[in-house]
């Protein structure tokens, strides 16, 4: 169960109270204000709220990716607020998959090399890392096309290798950034059922933040972003 | 490491013009630095062949001033002498001026064994000792004119006037690439038949000491031991002695020492922007490798691993094509006989190239390092 009132205990992710601030031109503009957030594993919770509400900014502090003002987010019992440096990237490295709307491959690497890159940080070796970029690209359809390069591949088969990019480490969530918001709607119905099917079938906790209603409607829980502080849409 | 070889050689080969002048800058810095050794090694060549145990013993006044023949006893007199062989310039030109090479009269009796460096067939050296006209070459210097043991051989005199007729007996070998094989040798009596005058002198003296360790105090005692006399003479180590010759061509290190230095720091200058461009360019990529998980030392590590393997081909790439270069010997036609650069030259070169492409990669690559994800994800 997702809850935003900061009252849950025990949840696979656990924000409290979080702010984030920035000063831009001597402006300090307030993104978020005491955000609470409790999203148990398994759960597919979609955040919307219009541009500029904070939603990249809450991926991006759930994801370790930058610093909160204030405040606190646990993962699966790790404070990573209090994390920093290479710790801050090994624990990135072992619990987050990331989906970007621009895909974000490495243009020189083919699909299969993609894929593998999380998996470089891992003690596999070559063998069983071989293993897991098939399992995770056949997962996503794409065991024919690993020998191919981001651009000899469809917007929707990119973002195919995106997602097996995340998947291939097993993380413990999966925050997916605007993952349709550059396709057309029949790859996008594609990206969206996959995502569906993921955490259905395997029970992966996903965090998407999306302007799509489309989208949101795939999620079993929708919450919206206002005023620096989420609110429930859908339960 | 060997799990992020593809990833590096797909960075270094993505664009391949600029794959290929980087590597080039590196080639030719490294071959003009491969060459300039070679130049280096051949114009202090005498320095590193120097014998440790050898000491050379010439008029204070002047090289070209002579010594007395009757120097020889009295300083084998002294102790920690070993043994004394002494030489005389003779200055004398094959068919014209430039085709210049040292060649001095050499006793017979004490050269070779004064210079075990030179190898020589000891059938050749009989016939040298038998024959009053006979000359000895180095193998260079026979190659470079074609000389041929049992050949006839004139010079014509500079200091002594007339043509000089020789027989080719002997062609020695150095020991060592380093060693001088561009030398010709010929007999003291044979000089001092024929010349005019300056009968009785030589030009300098060859002394080997019996320890290294008491050449300087060996050399003191004969200074001391002809102090005051018509011919003072001036006693130094062959290295010392041979540094000093050097020196007289002027600074010839330093010259090649300021070429290398602006070379190496115009390599810098280049690579270093390149590597600058590199990571501009990879803004967004560097960004998606730390939300990835790579550490910023992981990322600076993978510049830096580029940046290094750059140098590395591309030095590898001008280092072998010099010491190709000088496999062929002396460009010049007999002015740099050591014409030859060590493979510890070579390695020198190489890790010197490792060293710029580390230092052109780190300003770049602490850039990366310390890039905010979410600062360089904007840039997507």
């Amino acid at each position: 169960m997702v809850r935003v009132d900061g009252r849950g205990s025990g949840a696979l992710i656990e924000v409290r109270n979080l702010d984030k601030v920035y000063t831009r031109g001597g402006e300090t503009l307030h993104i978020l204000n005491g955000l609470n957030l409790d999203v148990e594993r398994g759960e597919f919770v979609a955040f919307m709220g219009p541009s500029g509400s904070g939603k990249t900014t809450l991926l991006n502090l759930l994801g370790g990716l930058d610093l909160p003002t204030r405040g606190s987010i646990t993962v699966a019992g790790d404070e990573i607020t209090a994390l920093s440096g290479a710790r801050l990237s090994a624990w990135r490295a072992r619990h987050v998959g990331f989906v970007f709307q621009m895909y974000n491959l490495l243009p020189v690497l083919t699909a299969f090399q993609n894929v593998e890159l999380p998996l470089l940080l891992t003690g596999l070796t070559r063998a069983e890392r071989r293993d897991h970029v098939e399992a995770a690209l056949s997962l996503v359809g794409l065991a024919d096309r690993m020998d191919h390069y981001p651009r000899q591949l469809s917007g929707g088969q990119e973002q195919r290798v995106a997602i097996a990019r995340a998947l291939v480490a097993d993380p413990t969530f999966l925050l997916c950034d605007e993952p349709t918001g550059d396709l057309d709607r029949a790859s996008a119905e594609e990206i969206l059922d996959l995502l569906e099917r993921l955490s259905a079938d395997f029970g992966k906790t996903i965090l998407l933040v999306t302007h799509d209603p489309k989208a949101a409607q795939r999620a079993g829980t929708l919450l919206h972003l206002e005023k620096g502080v989420l609110v429930e849409a859908k339960g | 490491m060997i799990r992020y070889l593809p990833l590096l050689l797909a960075n270094v080969t993505r664009k391949k013009a600029r794959l290929l002048l980087t590597v080039g800058s590196y080639a030719v810095a490294l071959f003009l630095f491969g060459l300039l050794s070679a130049v280096d090694a051949a114009f202090s060549q005498g320095v590193e062949v120097a014998g440790a145990d050898r000491l050379i013993v010439r008029n204070r006044v002047s090289l070209i001033m002579p010594l007395p023949i009757s120097y020889r006893d009295r300083m084998l007199a002294l102790p920690g002498v070993r043994t004394v062989t002494f030489a005389t310039w003779f200055g004398g030109i094959y068919q014209e001026e430039r085709n210049f090479f040292p060649n001095f009269a050499v006793d017979p009796d004490r050269y070779l064994e004064t210079y075990p460096e030179f190898l020589v067939d000891p059938g050749q050296w009989a016939d040298f000792l038998k024959d009053r006209e006979a000359c000895a070459v180095g193998q260079k210097l026979a190659q470079r004119f074609g000389w041929k043991v049992g050949d006839r051989i004139p010079l014509k005199g500079t200091i002594w006037p007339g043509v000089w007729e020789f027989n080719l007996r002997v062609i020695y070998r150095g020991s060592r690439p380093e060693d001088d094989e561009g030398q010709f040798w010929f007999r003291y009596d044979y000089l001092e038949e024929r010349r005019p005058w300056g009968k009785g002198t030589v030009g300098w003296y060859i002394v080997r000491v019996t320890d290294p360790d008491r050449a300087a105090a060996v050399a003191r005692a004969i200074d001391e031991r002809f102090a005051n006399s018509s011919y003072e003479t001036a006693a130094e180590t062959e290295k010392a002695f041979a540094a000093g010759f050097v020196r007289q061509m002027g600074n010839i290190q330093a010259l090649i020492l300021a070429i290398g230095s602006v070379v190496f720091f115009t390599l810098l200058l280049v690579t270093g922007n390149v590597m600058a461009i590199t990571v501009r360019e990879r803004l967004a990529e560097i960004g998606v490798l730390k939300t990835l998980g790579f550490s910023d030392g992981a990322v600076l590590g993978l510049l830096l691993l580029e940046s290094c393997l750059y140098a590395a081909v591309g030095a590898a790439l001008g280092l072998l094509g010099a010491k190709a270069f000088t496999l062929a010997g002396d460009p010049t036609g007999g002015l740099l006989v050591a014409f030859y650069v060590s493979w510890g030259r070579l390695g020198a070169g190489f890790l010197l190239a490792l060293a710029v492409g580390l230092a052109a990669g780190l300003f770049p690559g602490l850039a990366a390092m310390r890039l905010k994800i979410v600062d360089a994800l904007r840039r997507v």
